[in-house]
């Protein structure tokens, strides 16, 4: 067993987790984080992407003990003070989930691709986010989604959840 | 205002974001894996790595020693090999359906199949434990070749049936009444200098769903019912089933499909993995949860298609179609599914598609290999005859000289010509052909985008450019009772809705359908709206429980909204109903004064009305109502369908086909479709989208490929290869809405019509693409080894490709534009 003290969401968790305990397991076993899933074991799917500092990570790909004195931001801390992130509110508005189960994941990418590249074409959405598997939209209202965000996001532009001018990537809490 | 006028529709029709996505994107949603009950167990199920193979024994002592291990069960310990899990859909008196058990006692039959399960305190220990389960297999032939395995002498799957054979299944219009001969057909054409007959052979490859939340069971055997948690999108079939199967009283089980994470047709199912988990629950006396793996899941969920098509199409010179005839071999894998052997039936009705034809004869033998079943995987049975007919139209156009838009006009229905009742005896209600292919040439620019072709043909580009068709209609809304019946199904198609008046006025709507990405709670929740006057927020949809919703028939078959859906319309009638004679009492007027419009009872001709969540709470009350009525407003349907619903579109693709290196990249991609009354735009669209992609991964990435030992060799998403957004482009959608006359909504269904109507149009598109060069068929998955190497072996014999005689018959399908008037309609 290996002690490891990780920033989830914005709450301090300390833990002995078997080294071999992968992060998404750790999220979704010991503290309850259902909110981020696993699609796939051989990491193609993306369905458990998370962040981890501030990157987007496959968290079946990162070890628990690898998130050690990190910081990891998952869906469920997205929301301040009830408000949705902008890049969840896009994915309502624009209709860019059907099963949901895709979709923690794949706003976690899309936050992050954001954060690399605030205003990003077409086709710079689908290869930013082909990392995450979706079956059920044809990625065609995700991608609408992510460029709606961005354009909500730019700075000036009224995003509830960010700072004017601030980087769109989570970051932690 | 005047009594016949309505009040204006509010919410169908409107493009209403869900109610659903609420939880979904913000991580708090209930998939069966989330679940955790104390004292949980864990189940990981020891499976075999053989394709075939007599089990000698089990060794389960080195798993049993394991830390954490609660207890490992062969398939005798559980009774699990005696179990015989159902298929529903016996298609003949004579059909051979050989018992599948939960687990498998002496013999494997497919490679993953489950033969022993170990109990532990976690799914990680579980895993560990059964690494260390040793059975002895001793191997047997594989069959794995459904032609050879209908040959005399062949190695048998379950030598105890005698015959690799599930059943043969034929129609003939001739004898059914419903057209000609088609043998007779063929004959004539034969000898007929103005005939020809068009010959050709396709291959169904097989497809795994895939939906992206990997199937899950939780069984709680300590509840008042057994409480049975599953990724299903069948609660009330499973738990039906769950008491047939398993000798249980039906009333002590409960069935529960939480939020479920996709299923396009994988989830209709009895698993093995469902009744182990409640075997496992049953003798343990703990809850139990079993969760698969992805690899797990492409190895031993129900995979889809896999079928060899023998096609003969008989066609006059000028473009007649005068016959048709159908050989199908479907592979049903190791066992039956729950429907598994009725899928390609399905095809039966749908091979004739549009088209007018005389003579139609449909021959299909179901066969036995040892691999993974196939069932349902979205379109069941009709993207396999719409691939089957809308090749074949290209192929007889190609022949003809025709255009092969041309040719399809010629032999479709007109609109003036509905309701049709074809040769395969489906009376199709409402379309128009010529409305959705017109608004789709012109999304297309389909004469330009030939014109281009013809110039980077003349160029001699390295990228050429294809043009695939697909006018597609399919058999939705499963289904009229009676047809079901007269098809051997073992069950009804009706579908039921009940609707519960809360006091405070709002709704809830209680429905047997089980979503399971749809968009059933928006969608339903907008036509109570409308039918009850009633706002769209005050509307909650429950489904998905047995407890709550006690009666259904669940999701498949593009049948929730026009059968589902009807049947809550239905359910709000009889509130309406229910609530008159209590809203005539409160107004002091008579009943045949009163009309209903906008949520409200008005007596005509004055301003005295009550609203319909008034009398919700009136009843409630009910300190006055009249005598000898109940004071209840609450009302249940059930609604049995009189047709299917024949949703229809024009779909056209374009494609760039890279000639060194035979890569295909989508180009363009404009789909009509006629689903009649659309309910919610925005979720219609995107129910459309996602078919396409599924149905465009059939033609240009997926396929569960099988080696010559029997293992699935695409057993991981890095081998079953998935489309990602960066394969797939942005799609034009459009609609042209003819309304459905068999339902009062007029609605069609949608779900599965993109991934019908799209693998042909791609498939026509990537052969239209290099046809000039030689090539002249490419078996699915169209992956750039295949194209390059059929354009290969094509100039291996071709000749020069920059000389092929482009405007004679034969020499490609694109080369026909060349004779169309620039820029004008056909």
């Amino acid at each position: 067993m290996a002690r490891i003290r990780t920033t989830v969401d914005g709450l301090v968790y300390e833990d002995d987790v078997e080294p071999r305990m992968l992060l998404v397991q750790y999220l979704r076993e010991r503290l309850g984080k259902t909110g981020t899933v696993i699609g796939c074991d051989t990491s193609n799917c993306g369905a458990c992407t998370v962040h981890l500092d501030g990157m987007s990570v496959k968290s079946c790909s990162v070890l628990a003990v690898q998130a050690n004195g990190a910081e990891v931001l998952t869906v469920e801390g997205l929301e301040r003070d009830g408000q949705l992130h902008p890049v969840q509110q896009a994915f309502h508005d624009n209709h860019a989930l059907q099963c949901g189960y895709c979709t923690p994941g794949m706003i976690m990418q899309s936050i992050d691709l954001l954060g690399d590249n605030p205003d990003p074409s077409e086709q710079e959405v689908r290869e930013g986010i082909e990392g995450n598997l979706c079956r059920c939209t044809g990625y065609q209202n995700i991608v609408r989604a992510v460029q709606d965000a961005a354009s909500k996001m730019k700075p000036g532009a009224a995003a509830p959840t960010q700072p004017a001018g601030q980087p769109v990537a989570g970051g932690g809490a | 205002m005047t009594t016949t006028e309505n009040t204006p529709t509010q919410e169908i029709g409107r493009d209403r974001r869900r109610k659903e996505d609420r939880r979904l994107i913000t991580g708090r949603t209930r998939w069966t894996d989330n679940q955790a009950l104390t004292g949980l167990l864990h189940i990981s199920i020891v499976r075999s790595p053989f394709a075939h193979a007599d089990i000698k024994g089990i060794d389960t002592s080195a798993a049993k020693q394991v830390p954490g291990v609660v207890a490992v069960y062969s398939a005798a310990d559980l009774g699990a090999d005696q179990v015989q899990l159902p298929c529903a859909w016996p298609i003949t008196k004579d059909m051979k359906a050989p018992q599948r058990p939960a687990l498998a006692g002496s013999r494997v039959n497919f490679a993953g199949e489950g033969v022993a399960v170990v109990v532990a305190r976690s799914a990680a220990i579980a895993k560990d434990a059964a690494e260390l389960v040793e059975v002895d297999y001793s191997e047997l032939e594989p069959v794995l070749d459904m032609e050879e395995a209908l040959k005399d002498g062949a190695t048998l799957v379950h030598p105890e049936i005698g015959t690799n054979a599930n059943a043969q299944w034929v129609f003939d219009s001739g004898e059914a009444g419903s057209g000609g001969s088609v043998a007779e057909a063929l004959k004539k054409a034969e000898s007929d200098d103005d005939q020809i007959i068009v010959r050709r052979r396709f291959r169904q490859q097989r497809l795994v769903p895939v939906f992206m939340e990997p199937r899950s069971t939780v069984v709680d055997p300590n509840a008042e019912q057994l409480t049975m948690w599953s990724s299903t999108q069948v609660p009330h079939i499973l738990k039906t089933m769950l008491a047939l199967t398993l000798g249980l009283p039906e009333h002590k089980i409960r069935v529960i499909a939480p939020d479920v994470g996709g299923g396009f047709g994988g989830k209709i199912a009895v698993a093995p993995e469902e009744v182990v988990t409640l075997l496992v629950a049953q003798k343990t006396g703990k809850p139990v949860k079993w969760t698969e793996t992805r690899s797990e899941s492409l190895l031993t969920a129900h995979h889809g298609r896999d079928q060899v098509q023998e096609l003969a199409m008989s066609v006059t010179k000028d473009g007649r179609i005068t016959g048709l005839d159908v050989r199908l071999i479907a592979d049903m894998g190791a066992y039956l599914g729950l429907v598994g052997p009725g899928v390609p039936i399905l095809g039966a009705f749908m091979f004739n598609a549009i088209y007018k034809i005389p003579a139609y004869r449909f021959d299909c033998t179901n066969v036995f290999t040892t691999k993974t079943l196939t069932d349902a995987y979205r379109g069941a049975g009709r993207p396999e005859a719409t691939f089957g007919i809308e090749r074949l139209m290209d192929e007889a156009a190609l022949e003809l000289g025709m255009e092969p838009l041309e040719f399809r006009e010629k032999n479709w229905i007109k609109h003036e010509e509905f309701p049709f009742t074809t040769v395969s005896t489906l009376t199709y209600d409402t379309g128009n052909y010529e409305a959705a292919t017109a608004q789709a040439k012109q999304m297309f620019d389909y004469d330009g985008l030939r014109r281009e072709q013809q110039e980077r043909r003349r160029r001699g580009d390295v990228k050429q450019l294809g043009i695939g068709i697909s006018t597609f209609t399919e058999m939705c809304g499963l289904a009229p009772s009676r047809v079901l019946g007269s098809l051997d199904y073992g069950a009804g198609g009706w579908e039921t809705a009940s609707i519960r008046m809360q006091p405070t006025g709002k709704a809830e709507v209680v429905v047997g359908v089980s979503p399971h990405g749809q968009g059933h709670e928006t969608a339903f929740s907008q036509i109570v709206a409308d039918q009850l006057g009633v706002p769209f927020e005050d509307v909650e949809i429950l489904h998905g429980d047995t407890q709550s919703s006690y009666k259904g028939l669940d999701t498949y078959g593009s049948r929730s909204l026009a059968v589902g859906g009807i049947a809550v319309v239905k359910a709000a009638e009889k509130v309406v109903e229910k609530a008159k004679p209590i809203a005539a009492h409160m107004l002091e007027a008579s009943e045949g004064d009163l009309e209903f419009s906008g949520g409200k009872f008005t007596v005509k001709g004055t301003d005295k009305g009550v609203g319909i969540q008034d009398i919700a709470l009136a009843v409630f009350a009910a300190h006055d109502y009249p005598e000898g009525i109940e004071p209840d407003i609450d009302a249940h349907a059930t609604f049995d369908p009189e047709n299917f619903s024949f949703p229809h579109g024009t779909h056209l693709c374009a494609v760039e086909v890279d000639t060194e290196t035979g890569f295909v990249e989508m180009y363009k991609y404009v789909c009509v479709d006629d689903v009649g009354n659309v309910i919610n735009p925005l979720i219609v669209e995107g129910q459309v989208h996602g078919g396409l992609a599924q149905g465009i991964a059939q033609a240009l990435y997926e396929e569960a490929a099988y080696d010559d030992q029997g293992t699935l060799l695409s057993g991981t998403l890095v081998d079953y290869t998935l489309p990602s957004a960066a394969d797939l482009i942005s799609f034009d959608t459009a609609n042209t809405t003819t309304a459905s006359t068999t339902n009062p909504l007029g609605v069609k269904g949608v779900g599965e019509a993109g991934t019908i109507a799209s693998t042909p149009a791609v498939v026509n598109s990537v052969l239209d693409a290099i046809r000039h060069l030689g090539v002249k068929d490419i078996d699915m998955p169209t992956t750039p080894y295949r194209v390059w190497t059929a354009i290969q072996n094509a100039s291996g014999h071709a000749g020069r490709a920059d000389e092929a005689n482009v405007a004679s018959p034969g020499a490609g399908l694109g080369s026909t534009a060349r004779d169309m008037p620039e820029g004008g309609n056909l």
